[in-house]
């Protein structure tokens, strides 16, 4: 056997015991792997009805069978949980260096329960397993303790994933970073591993990965590095990274600005690829094996001194990472900010203080929308939170680090806050989780794909825009829209089980081209039809988690703004989301009822029936 | 015979440790980073990758503290290999090593230094920025002579307009 170690690392943090257990190789064919894997065992181990942030919860990390091997971007890792956030089951992936080190280290899983009496680190060297006292980090960002931990135990080659001050604040949306600015990003598994005491993950691995078939393998990889080389994806990934996402989004006005009110943002030239590229970049950067490197990393520069609002000390000079789309959108587009530096900075605070950007944004977003409508009269502000106040943007992100001030009613999420001042309509998500950067009125097929991804609102489960701005389906009819989504949301699905990050998808590398990785790394014959069929099992038993935590159709649903405010300007101007139709057409296609349940002959085809 | 030689553009590495898993597969059969004879170190806040691995030395201190003749140079490539049945494993050749860049296989306690693959290094070959490249020793020089320049005016700018 090869890819998969076969084993997994448990560690009880109330007890300070850990044990290896091998994982069952039916779990892993059937599963694949890291998110698929992972949810397998949270189906087994974690109850859907316990609280996220107590110690009942249980944190999961994973690697999938190629994370570690030299296929094309094979840095990734899942964190699965019940999320802060939202309550259902979630799936959050980070690339970096992290993961694969895991891997070295010897394991497919990381188990954490329970919750560890003092604050405390995990610290792995291959079989050697140690909770250490956290005290000296505790309190502080993500970079030094990162920094810390390396000084302290003495290992260079140490990689980390920690929280900052959001997770042990329990921000809702806190993240996981690793490698200082590659973050398990959404849902808030930060603040779940803030409940658990627990400040940091520290490996080093020294193993190694073994594969079935070595030539087949080498053969495999190769095509796939040809294919991605000359893929004008990939050199667009490379050149302009992800910001240059904007410029679509805008010529469709599906850029979502000023908390979904508008659909274009008048100064996205300010935030696109080539401003970010030609003013503050200084070189991409690269996860493990990836051979596209569409990381930015920027330097402020001349500009390190302005919006100095924060209150804490920080170096505003160092090179630093992002900012990607999604942040330069949510602290940017949907705040109404147009400064490239005053959106760096804020991105950078979401980095050091261990937060998810998009959830930020939106929900400053909001926060600002209420504003605006004067619903935060009586309430005490530090300042005023108008929409495109660079100087609110930064100190109310660092407000929210730190729960000072209004920043503890930030922290708690759009949802949880609009509810709070009776305005839940400005809360711009689904299952309490905000939306990312793509305004469903402009991409219609966004709407039935957020509306139904299991961990809330998400781009990366199904990404419409692609065939509804190529002339591949119409951006604008609900037509065909269900049917695509469910396709696409298996097949990204099973991305993540591999360890394979996402991206390769746009950039020359398609699930297909996983397809003969996996089987000569595994051993296992896998063909195109199996890989799908692991996607749709992952996706069907997450479902099945989350009709048991309480999620209903009910839940599978977007604002009101959404579904009856159209745009009044711009190329996306009258259109609403049409929802219901889509949403019938999507649960025929997944062979479930008109309820959202998996019906009995689908959990019969996928193996599922005695679960 | 011409000498070839690994040139190593840092400006042009992403960090990606693709020269890493080539080489510990190399050595292992497989992808093992911590036995890779060829290491990426990375300076996060100055936003800079640096692949580092043997030189191969024209006077190789290696190959002159081995005590068992150990160590030898490759005729087809010119470059310091291990003759594992002669190596007794006391790690003289890793303290003597001016970079430290030569290592140990745990185990066994030999040494692991690189040895250009025989002249088709796996590392080259897996790098997809062209930051590792196998060229003619005299070649390497152009591009070297440039950074030479630009360390020694970012010196120079840095001692002030006194010195």
């Amino acid at each position: 056997m090869g890819g998969w170690t076969g084993k997994l690392l448990r560690v009880n943090l109330t007890t300070g015991s850990h044990r290896i257990e091998p994982i069952p190789g039916g779990w892993l064919r059937d599963y694949l792997g890291g998110r698929g894997l992972a949810d397998r065992y949270a189906f087994e181990e974690l109850d859907p009805t316990v609280e996220p942030l107590s110690p009942e919860n249980v944190l999961i990390f994973a690697t999938g069978p190629l994370t570690g091997t030299p296929v094309p971007c094979g840095a990734r890792y899942m964190v699965v949980t019940k999320g802060a956030l939202t309550g259902a089951i979630t799936t959050s992936n980070s690339g970096g260096h992290f993961g694969p080190e895991l891997k070295f280290a010897g394991y497919d899983l990381l188990i954490l329960e329970g919750k560890s009496p003092r604050p405390s680190y995990l610290f792995i060297y291959d079989q050697h397993v140690e909770i250490r006292p956290a005290d000296d980090f505790w309190g502080k960002g993500v970079f030094e303790t990162e920094d810390g931990l390396r000084r302290e135990l003495g290992i260079p080659q140490l990689r980390v994933a920690c929280i900052g001050q959001a997770g042990e604040k329990l921000v809702r949306f806190a993240c996981i970073m690793n490698d200082k600015h590659r973050a398990a990003g959404r849902s808030g598994v930060g603040a779940v591993m803030g409940s658990k005491n627990l400040k940091a993950i520290a490996v080093r691995g020294t193993q190694g990965v073994p594969i079935s078939d070595p030539v087949a393998f080498m053969k495999a990889v190769g095509k796939m590095r040809h294919d991605m080389k000359d893929h004008p994806g990939r050199i667009g990934f490379t050149e302009l990274g992800t910001a240059a996402t904007i410029d679509m989004t805008q010529a469709f006005g599906g850029l979502p600005t000023r908390n979904f009110l508008e659909g274009q943002f008048d100064e996205f030239e300010n935030l696109n690829g080539n401003t970010i590229r030609d003013t503050r970049m200084v070189a991409n950067k690269a996860c493990f094996a990836c051979t596209i490197a569409c990381g930015r990393v920027t330097r402020l520069g001349d500009a390190a001194n302005k919006y100095l609002v924060n209150m804490h000390p920080r170096n505003w000079r160092m090179a630093a990472e992002g900012p990607e789309y999604e942040n330069a959108w949510a602290l940017g587009a949907d705040t109404g900010v147009g400064d490239l530096d005053a959106v760096l900075k804020a991105n950078w605070l979401c980095n050091d203080l261990g937060m998810d950007p998009i959830s930020m944004g939106a929900t400053l977003a909001a926060a600002m929308e209420l504003y605006q409508e004067g619903a935060l009269q009586h309430v005490s502000l530090e300042m005023p939170l108008k929409f495109g106040s660079a100087e609110a943007l930064i100190r109310m992100v660092e407000a929210t680090g730190h729960r000072e001030g209004f920043g503890d009613e930030l922290a708690e999420g759009s949802k949880r806050m609009g509810e709070k001042f009776l305005r839940p309509e400005v809360f711009m998500g689904s299952k309490g989780q905000e939306f990312p950067a793509y305004d469903p009125r402009g991409f219609q097929g966004m709407g039935v794909a957020y509306a139904t991804c299991n961990r809330g609102g998400c781009h990366l489960r199904a990404w419409t825009p692609g065939p509804e701005t190529s002339g591949v389906m119409d951006p604008h009819t609900p037509v065909g829209k269900g049917e695509w989504v469910r396709h696409e949301q298996d097949r990204t699905t099973v991305h993540d089980n591999t360890g394979i990050c996402l991206f390769v998808g746009g950039a020359g590398g398609p699930v297909e081209s996983l397809v003969p990785c996996a089987a000569a790394a595994t051993g296992i014959p896998y063909t195109i039809d199996e890989f799908v069929k692991i996607g749709e099992r992952t996706w069907n038993l997450e479902r099945l988690w989350n009709l048991r935590a309480g999620f209903t159709r009910a839940e599978d649903s977007l604002p009101k703004r959404l579904l009856q405010d159209a745009h009044r300007q711009g190329p996306s101007a009258g259109v609403v989301v049409q929802l219901e139709p889509m949403l019938d057409d999507y649960y025929r296609e997944r062979g479930w009822d008109d309820a959202g349940r998996p019906t009995a002959d689908k959990l019969e085809s996928l193996g599922l029936a005695n679960l | 015979m011409t000498v070839k030689t690994l040139q190593i553009v840092p400006d042009r590495c992403t960090g990606c440790m693709q020269c890493e898993l080539a080489c510990s597969w190399v050595q292992t059969g497989q992808f093992q980073p911590s036995r890779s004879l060829i290491r990426v170190q990375i300076f996060d806040e100055e936003a800079s990758y640096a692949p580092y691995g043997c030189v191969q030395c024209d006077e190789a201190w290696c190959m002159n503290a081995c005590p068992t003749q150990a160590i030898v140079i490759d005729p087809a490539t010119g470059a310091k290999v291990v003759l594992d049945q002669m190596c007794i494993g006391c790690h003289l050749c890793t303290i003597a090593c001016p970079f430290g860049t030569v290592w140990t296989t745990p185990g066994t306690d030999k040494a692991a230094k690189c040895d250009h693959c025989g002249g088709q290094p796996a590392c080259a070959t897996a790098c997809p920025t062209q930051a590792i490249q196998y060229v003619d020793g005299d070649k390497s020089q152009d591009w070297f002579a440039g950074w030479q320049q630009r360390v020694h005016d970012g010196y120079v700018t840095a001692l002030g307009p006194e010195s």
